[in-house]
């Protein structure tokens, strides 16, 4: 089943054009991944999706619907659940509530129930707390619950942003560039952790990334990106032997006669 | 049981303030009586503007125009109908008006509600602006409120005012209401909307993908404030008597958020320390506008003088406590216990653990 599609997207920043045509079909429970040069709309991509941009043209179907221009917080209660290449988190909340933020959108309680600290408010939030602390132990943040998220290590902080996002109980995760500032073996750690969160949560994802090993290792399918353009698109095998592929990262030669 | 004993300690001392209060009521004189309501009043208008700019950390500056609201409807439904007919000489108020008087309590609600209503006309359009640029609107909007009021001849009787407005506010209205104010207000911060909206205040956008209305939220903060804002404003025209709409000009807006940054944003232990210490020292300093003699030297009576030698402390306090008096931090007894010699504090607030069973969990559906 296609949980994902995008028709023809384009993104023009007036005369700029920061994705043009871009077009995808990604399964349930498929990791797709989407590689690139610097400043080849990946990122631009990630913010049509989620719906921090409007698209110039084109139409995003996701599981069924078509949620082109729809706000973002919308798109997140629909199941579309994203990280941020740098970071963003709720730096002066406590980790624990960076997570417990990620299950505003499905509280049922009206302001009013939980300004009076009503029962039925307290078995939510007690329910909130107990889940956010299952995803934290799932990340592996679980003994560093109160402390202020702004004040954690870079790698964990990724891993808190990954938790806060799983909290909005997602079906499409999109993950920008998670092996960003990492040594080998903490990529290799993520791609086992990208592998186990995808099994436990019954999840797809899409990840953009610049770490080839990264994108190489865990993607049976990967899209190439230049300026805006998809230039490639197949397994990792194909991947690294096309020519075009090769030409955007590394260059073209030149004409020997010229 | 030893978890209960800040619970208990909290009722407690919220007794011991009403016993207080009680003898106050009753033996203190009317001075310092005013000074004690205004401190409450106070309270609630630091209070609120902590919930629009401390918790959601946009910054209004509408406030006096909530307070206006309030005050002139808690003051027109309780004026008599014979002081309104003395009162509005250039043109008579309008019907059913003049011939309408409630009991307070009634016309506190409908002062808050009316006050919240304006909440929502006035955030719809200036929350979708930020910054600075959200300042400026609700500053304009509170001047127009001004403006208007001035204008209304015969509903708020002008630049005249009113006056003979009813004295109800006593120190069990205004406290009662302060300590209600506070109450909803921690409890809601304390909430899944709390946090929703400190994380607006921290990263839009994060909290926008976070699946967080953010528009929706902005405007709930806002409204809730401009209810309790006109609550205060309720409270003080009842208090004060007579209410005139340059008192409600953009001076006081400011008043409230120097007692906010004064105690520090976003804490609710800080409003309160602001409030007390706000009005005190500004009743306080009020000899230093009288002449003053030191031995052969007279000094003449300056009106206004009080107000540099606030500045000056005011400064002062800045330069020492950049974040205000008490941060973003807040009151506990926890904290209080654990300062207490020989006492042997309460375990330390228990980290909310991992229930059994919940470990192997996953996403719970």
């Amino acid at each position: 089943m296609t949980i994902l599609k995008t028709d023809g997207l384009s993104k023009h920043f007036g005369g700029l054009i920061a994705v043009s045509d871009f077009n995808v079909e990604i399964e349930q429970g498929e990791l797709v991944g989407l590689i690139g040069p610097n400043g080849s709309g990946k990122t631009t991509i990630f913010n049509v999706i989620t719906g921090l941009y409007k698209p110039t043209a084109g139409r995003i179907h996701f599981d069924g619907k078509d949620v082109t221009g729809v706000r973002p917080d919308k798109i997140t209660a629909l199941g579309i659940a994203r990280t941020f290449q740098n970071i963003r988190l709720f730096s002066e909340l406590s980790v624990l509530d960076n997570v417990r933020v990620g299950h505003h959108l499905r509280l049922h309680s009206s302001p009013f129930v939980a300004a009076l600290g009503l029962p039925a408010y307290r078995r939510e939030e007690e329910e909130i707390t107990q889940n956010s602390l299952g995803l934290l132990e799932t990340v592996g943040l679980a003994d560093v619950a109160q402390e202020e998220a702004g004040s954690l290590p870079y790698g964990q902080q990724r891993k808190l942003e990954i938790a806060r996002a799983l909290a909005t109980r997602p079906k499409l995760l999109l993950l920008d560039e998670p092996a960003a500032g990492m040594n080998p073996e903490e990529v290799r750690e993520l791609m086992d952790f990208i592998h186990r969160i995808m099994e436990e949560f019954n999840l797809t994802v899409f990840l953009v990334e610049h770490h080839m090993r990264l994108i190489m290792g865990i993607c049976p399918r990967i899209l190439v990106l230049d300026h805006g353009v998809t230039i490639a698109h197949g397994t990792p095998d194909e991947i690294q032997n096309d020519p075009r592929v090769i030409e955007a990262y590394l260059g073209v030669e030149e004409d020997e006669d010229a | 049981m030893r978890k209960q004993i800040p619970r208990i300690l909290t009722i407690i001392s919220v007794l011991v303030l009403f016993l207080f209060l009680w003898w106050a009521e009753a033996n203190l004189d009317p001075y310092l009586r005013r000074i004690l309501n205004l401190i409450a009043i106070n309270i609630i208008w630091a209070v609120t503007f902590n919930l629009i700019y401390g918790y959601t950390g946009q910054f209004s500056l509408g406030h006096a125009g909530f307070i206006a609201i309030g005050a002139y409807v808690t003051a027109l439904l309780t004026l008599s109908p014979a002081q309104k007919e003395q009162s509005y000489f250039l043109s008579p108020c309008i019907w059913p008006l003049s011939n309408i008087q409630w009991p307070f309590l009634p016309s506190l609600i409908l002062g808050a509600l009316l006050a919240g209503v304006f909440g929502i006309l006035i955030g719809i359009p200036s929350l979708q602006l930020h910054g600075d640029y959200m300042a400026l609107v609700t500053l304009g909007f509170a001047e127009v409120i001004r403006v208007i009021n001035m204008n209304l001849q015969s509903i708020t009787n002008g630049s005249l005012g009113l006056k003979g407005i009813p004295e109800y506010t006593n120190l069990f209205w205004s406290w009662g209401c302060a300590i209600f104010t506070i109450f909803i207000i921690r409890m809601l911060g304390n909430s899944s909307y709390g946090r929703a909206f400190k994380a607006i205040r921290e990263d839009e956008i994060a909290a926008e993908t976070a699946g967080i209305s953010i528009f929706h939220h902005k405007l709930m903060a806002f409204v809730i404030a401009a209810m309790f804002t006109g609550l205060g404003g309720g409270l003080f025209a009842n208090l004060i008597s007579t209410i005139d709409p340059n008192l409600f000009s953009f001076l006081l807006s400011y008043q409230v958020l120097t007692v906010l940054v004064l105690g520090g944003v976003g804490s609710i232990t800080g409003n309160v320390l602001a409030s007390i210490i706000y009005v005190s020292l500004f009743e306080l300093l009020r000899p230093i506008d009288q002449p003053m003699t030191f031995g052969n030297l007279t000094i003449p009576g300056r009106p206004g003088m009080r107000m540099v030698i606030f500045s000056i402390i005011f400064v002062l306090v800045i330069l020492f406590y950049r974040r205000g008096l008490m941060g973003s931090s807040e009151f506990s007894w926890r904290w209080l216990l654990s300062k207490l010699p020989g006492l042997q504090p309460p375990p330390p607030a228990p980290p909310p653990t991992l229930g059994e069973g919940n470990l192997n969990r996953g996403r719970q559906e």
